[in-house]
């Protein structure tokens, strides 16, 4: 039996839902000789600011039991440059659905940044990342207060015509308030969720291992926690939801679309296997026929 | 980029070479071509992030690594035996560039800097350059790869910082023979000392904590004289002239 892997995201037909995560997959072009791009439903290219910046000071990247933390604070080479070269770039290699991510540090920066996004033919969705936890006065502070995020929903939406995402924070007591006013702001789509604002020390040295004192906390170590609320945004919200945190393999993507996800987004596991995004869409079948399932959107939200 | 491919090789052996470095080698089929100052990323069973690891040899279909047991992945590592399978992501990085070598090189190893740079040694003398080694270490007991140099005829100068072994002092304090272009590899302030000090052309092989390894997470990023750049991807060796001291 042939099995249909195609799902809908904002009126989007993706091949598959699986999409690499922001910040694990560069600007798509970095993978772009390893395997044949073309087998991703989606790619979420690296988070982008109005300005380039060269991120936070090294070391980046600390470990945790099944999962690492990051503190790479938004190094990128600014939106001229996402718009001229590297969606035109991805667009040489890739047919299937890119989706640029969008950060800033003032609702005027998202907003001068998501105009610049909107002209740009290849980027098919915007993602608003307002939950970046690794720099100051910006990314995470939008994403932890609802009055904070229906603001800068809203002055984004009011200069695109893009389906626009918001990325939103793990890191609130109540997301579900978040995502409404997301919603209720003009959001087509959410996705969920973002790191979780951690830390490690360093015992021998005493001091923190990352040089930004904490990062953000990725990998199977908080699946169930995005899982979670995944469940709980999709049951509150009528847009659709992308799913995001610790997923690891087909399973792990079945079991998010069950939860309410119309799409799947892979992060941590890119870090660990370049190839993981390939190997996640070569077993899904094998997964769905194990399960019984012949069209994958059949599961969305069926917990 | 080069084609980096995820192999699974066997463990053929990973023995002490002192209290805490261990020599270890890896066999199988679709051995990958590495060249000097190349990495691989190992899986280590229960680690989630792999380990990067710079290459110190290849021969006869194997590839031979030497590290140091300097925390719990390194351990698990070491109690690794002949016979278990190792997964790795290889080829990493950009190499060392021998043809920056007009007659004679000059290697300032550090430690276990020493192990990337054999591998190097070996290439310029197969294409027929004179090759020069002085390696530092902290002992006279971290002293490792002395034979293995000998073995391809080069007489590594050993200097100890405490002078336990060879001559006291850093490398830089040792007597350099004549030379065109050199390359190091060890701890920073030691390649920062010989960048800065030493005038021919010379290349420095960086150290930093990697994510993915292969240039997409830039999670290694350092900031150097042509702009941020990745250590995994854009490196791990930059000529001297790039790198901000």
């Amino acid at each position: 039996m042939v099995r249909d892997l195609s799902t809908e995201f904002c009126g989007i037909r993706l091949k598959n839902p699986v999409v690499p995560a922001s910040g694990t997959f560069g600007f798509g072009l970095e993978l772009a000789d390893l395997f044949d791009l073309n087998v991703l439903g989606g790619i979420s290219l690296k988070g982008t600011t109005l300005e380039p910046r060269i991120g936070n000071p090294t070391p980046r990247i600390a470990e945790c039991s099944s999962g690492l933390l990051n503190s790479v604070g938004l190094q990128n080479p600014g939106i001229q440059v996402l718009t001229e070269q590297k969606v035109p770039a991805l667009r040489m290699r890739y047919s299937g659905c890119i989706i640029a991510n969008i950060s800033g540090f003032s609702v005027d920066e998202y907003r001068e940044c998501c105009r610049a996004a909107d002209t740009c033919d290849g980027i098919d969705i915007i993602e608003l990342n307002i939950s970046c936890p690794n720099v100051h006065g910006g990314g995470m502070a939008f994403g932890t207060d609802a009055k904070a995020a229906a603001e800068v929903t809203a002055a984004t939406r009011a200069v695109t015509h893009k389906p626009l995402v918001v990325k939103l924070s793990p890191n609130v007591n109540d997301i579900v308030s978040i995502a409404l006013a997301c919603q209720d702001a003009g959001a087509d789509g959410l996705c969920l969720v973002n790191t979780l604002l951690g830390m490690r020390i360093d015992i021998k040295t005493r001091k923190p291992i990352l040089a930004n004192r904490t990062g953000g906390i990725s990998g199977p170590a908080i699946f169930p926690l995005a899982l979670r609320m995944v469940n709980q945004v999709a049951k509150a919200c009528s847009v659709p939801v992308m799913g995001c945190g610790g997923v690891c393999r087909a399973e792990d993507v079945i079991e998010m679309m069950m939860a309410g996800a119309r799409a799947v987004q892979i992060g941590s596991e890119n870090l660990r296997n370049p190839f993981a995004c390939k190997e996640i869409v070569e077993t899904l079948t094998g997964v769905m026929e194990e399960l019984g399932i012949e069209r994958l959107s059949d599961i969305i939200g069926c917990v | 980029m080069p084609n980096i491919s995820k192999i699974s090789l066997e463990i053929c052996s990973n023995l002490p070479l002192n209290r805490n470095c261990y020599r270890l080698e890896l066999c199988g089929d679709g051995l990958p071509v590495l060249k000097p100052g190349q990495f691989v990323q190992l899986d280590i069973p229960g680690k989630y992030l792999r380990r990067p690891i710079s290459v110190h040899d290849t021969y006869d279909g194997r590839i031979v690594l030497i590290y140091k047991t300097v925390g719990e992945g390194t351990k698990i590592l070491s109690q690794m035996v002949p016979g278990q399978s190792l997964e790795l992501l290889a080829p990493l990085g950009k190499g060392f560039s021998p043809e920056l070598c007009r007659d004679s090189a000059l290697l300032f190893g550090g430690g276990l800097g020493s192990a990337p740079l054999f591998f190097l040694a070996k290439r310029l003398l197969a294409d027929g350059k004179r090759v020069h080694s002085i390696l530092g270490f902290n002992t006279a007991g971290d002293v490792v790869l002395t034979d293995a140099y000998r073995a391809i005829g080069i007489e590594p100068e050993i200097v100890t910082l405490d002078g336990s072994f060879g001559r006291k002092g850093f490398v830089t304090d040792a007597p350099r023979p004549d030379f065109d272009c050199f390359y190091t590899c060890g701890p920073l302030p030691m390649m920062r000392a010989v960048c800065l000090s030493v005038e021919a052309h010379g290349e420095a092989s960086m150290e930093e904590r990697m994510g993915c390894g292969a240039g997409f997470c830039y999670g290694c990023t350092i900031q150097t004289h042509l702009g941020p750049a990745r250590v995994c991807a854009d490196g791990p060796v930059f000529r001297k002239e790039d790198l901000i001291w």
